[in-house]
């Protein structure tokens, strides 16, 4: 490169000159790619695999376990429902909460909140979704359910229940849908926003009806994400939501997740090649198809309705 | 509306030695202006003078971000609209705008115009408004079959036009266009030219514009700005009058350097 200004007398060289650095660097790169599909293929297979076997248990048929409401490894029964409905339980609960809450605060954050504000309360929100999962489920268990037996009884509400677990989830995944919904409402462009403000629209009419609107696709990949989450979040309801499957939509009774069952049987001694052994990897394949299905659903809602901007 | 040929002219905004600060820095100052109703007022400068800071002090635009504030005062129709008891959005629900890049709101082109009419309590019959509003930014014949597609499948043009048909379902008194066709290739931009002579009949336009021969070519008073003073510079307004003035017989020098294309 010692010689610039001569350069406008020689030819082009039409050789190629190796880059050796690039060639190395895109190969990493492609590595790092190929390895992060191969390790999710891989766990797939593996799921598949070890769910098969436990579907070709002579003491296991496949639609006893989509249609029975009871699972009673013990007696060989098992039917999904009772662990399927308080993992839809606990979901539900603290989607409920997480939703509203999430997206008031993110369009606050967005929207409403002075740069000040937004910068102290953003990381304060992280810290929250940075404490252990296993606080979440003591603080469940010895704040959130007798503060619910106070207000609805001891005789209503007992000591393991799928409401405390839902409610300290539904804080939980909340800082998660919050930063997601934030992010998207944030890029936005400001052109939009002051074409709205242009028009005379007050700053809940931008917020709602432009800037939400926008922003959807963001906002339903933080709302999926907030529900793959809440689905398999395991120890706050291994801790609060009681052991023992429990065919019911009443929360204020123990009742065990599809998650929490995975535990508590996990915890165990448990001998390779058992029917509980397989169960668990069957339970756990039906918990990634939940969220995949979701994830499928999702994609199909946000095309349909999301407003491009450019 | 009054006619033109009424002799005392009516002045819907005027200004009183307005300053424009961004946080501590004086980015504007010095601006007397008065905008004719019924009329095109262009303001000219070269870049970063200011321009399009003055535009949007005029619907309080500027305030959306921290730190502006004015000093002076503005008045529209007399009163002035920094005053503490009025409220910037009924401002701009009267005072509407055109931005410099298409804006549409990333829904169906009748749902840009509706969507506007609607957030004012628009009761009436909105096909009709649609239509209206479409015509007279010379865009119903472009777009009467696609309604209901995105407004952002148009052309810039056409979107640049969807953006004025927007400004104007809600009859504002003046719209202001920040550039409006800085944007759009030499066609696109005679045709929002044009469709400027045919709105100043019922509204009053103040454009701003770095393109002198757009200025030219169709404003009636042209307010020259550029950056000056010793050490932080501002934009001042350095003349304003009538544009055939401003063109042919400009009182500053700088003005006359200016549009005669010896710098800037």
């Amino acid at each position: 490169m010692a010689e610039l200004t001569d350069k406008k007398t020689s030819t082009i060289s039409l050789r190629r000159k190796p880059r050796w650095g690039e060639s190395i660097i895109q190969g990493l790169l492609f590595l790092s790619g190929f390895l992060s599909i191969f390790i999710t293929i891989g766990i797939v297979y593996e799921l598949g695999k070890e769910a098969l076997l436990f579907f070709q248990m002579p003491e296991v048929d496949l639609l006893s376990t989509i249609t029975s409401t009871e699972w009673k490894p013990h007696v060989n029964k098992f039917g999904i429902w009772p662990l399927l409905t308080s993992t839809l339980l606990t979901s539900t609960i603290a989607m409920s909460i997480a939703i509203p809450l999430g997206m008031s605060v993110a369009i606050y954050l967005s929207e409403y909140a002075s740069p000040k504000v937004r910068n102290t309360l953003k990381p304060v929100l992280e810290v929250l979704a940075g404490i252990p999962t296993i606080v979440y489920g003591y603080f469940a268990l010895t704040f959130m359910t007798p503060l619910l037996r106070q207000i609805f009884g001891n005789d209503t509400v007992q000591i393991y229940n799928t409401a405390s677990a839902g409610l300290v989830m539904g804080i939980l995944i909340l800082p998660l849908i919050t930063s997601m919904t934030e992010d998207s409402l944030s890029a936005v462009p400001r052109s939009l926003r002051e074409a709205a403000y242009g028009m005379g629209a007050t700053k809940l009419e931008v917020a709602v009806q432009i800037v939400v609107p926008a922003a959807l696709s963001g906002i339903a990949a933080a709302i999926i994400v907030g529900i793959s989450r809440a689905i398999g979040e395991t120890m706050i309801v291994a801790v609060a939501a009681g052991a023992g499957p429990n065919f019911t939509l009443n929360p204020f009774i123990g009742a065990e997740t599809i998650t929490g069952h995975i535990v508590r049987i996990s915890g165990g001694d448990l001998s390779y090649d058992s029917i509980d052994y397989n169960s668990i990897f069957a339970l756990g394949l039906f918990l990634f198809l939940v969220t995949l299905t979701l994830n499928i659903i999702s994609q199909a809602i946000v095309r349909r309705f999301r407003e491009v901007y450019e | 509306m009054t006619t033109n040929n009424n002799p005392e002219p009516t002045y819907v905004i005027e200004t009183q030695d307005l300053e424009i600060y961004y946080g501590t820095f004086k980015a504007v100052t010095d601006v007397n202006m008065k905008v004719e109703q019924n009329k095109i007022t262009a303001i000219i400068g070269p870049s970063g003078c200011g321009k399009s800071t003055l535009l949007r002090a005029f619907n309080r635009m500027n305030e959306l971000y921290a730190g502006t504030s004015i000093k002076g005062k503005i008045t529209f129709n007399g009163q002035d609209i920094y005053a503490k008891e009025v409220d910037p959005v009924e401002v701009r629900y009267r005072i509407g705008m055109v931005f410099q890049k298409p804006n549409p709101f990333p829904k169906s082109i009748y749902e840009n115009i509706a969507w506007t009419a609607r957030i004012h309590g628009y009761k009436g019959n909105m096909d009709e408004l649609v239509e209206n509003s479409l015509q007279q930014a010379a865009l119903w014949d472009e777009v009467k079959d696609k309604l209901h597609q995105s407004g952002l499948s148009l052309s810039g043009g056409q979107q640049q036009r969807l953006c004025i048909a927007r400004a104007i379902s809600i009859k504002p008194e003046v719209i202001l266009m920040d550039e409006p066709a800085s944007a759009l290739d030499p066609i696109a931009t005679l045709k929002i030219e044009e469709l400027m002579q045919e709105l100043k009949k019922n509204y009053t336009i103040v454009i701003v514009t770095h393109n002198m021969q757009q200025a030219a070519r169709a404003s009636d008073y042209t307010a020259m700005m550029m950056l000056s003073g010793e050490g932080e510079r501002s934009g001042t307004m350095i003349e304003f009058n009538e544009t055939k003035t401003i063109f042919t017989r400009p009182a500053d020098k700088r003005t006359e350097d200016y549009v005669t294309g010896r710098f800037g």
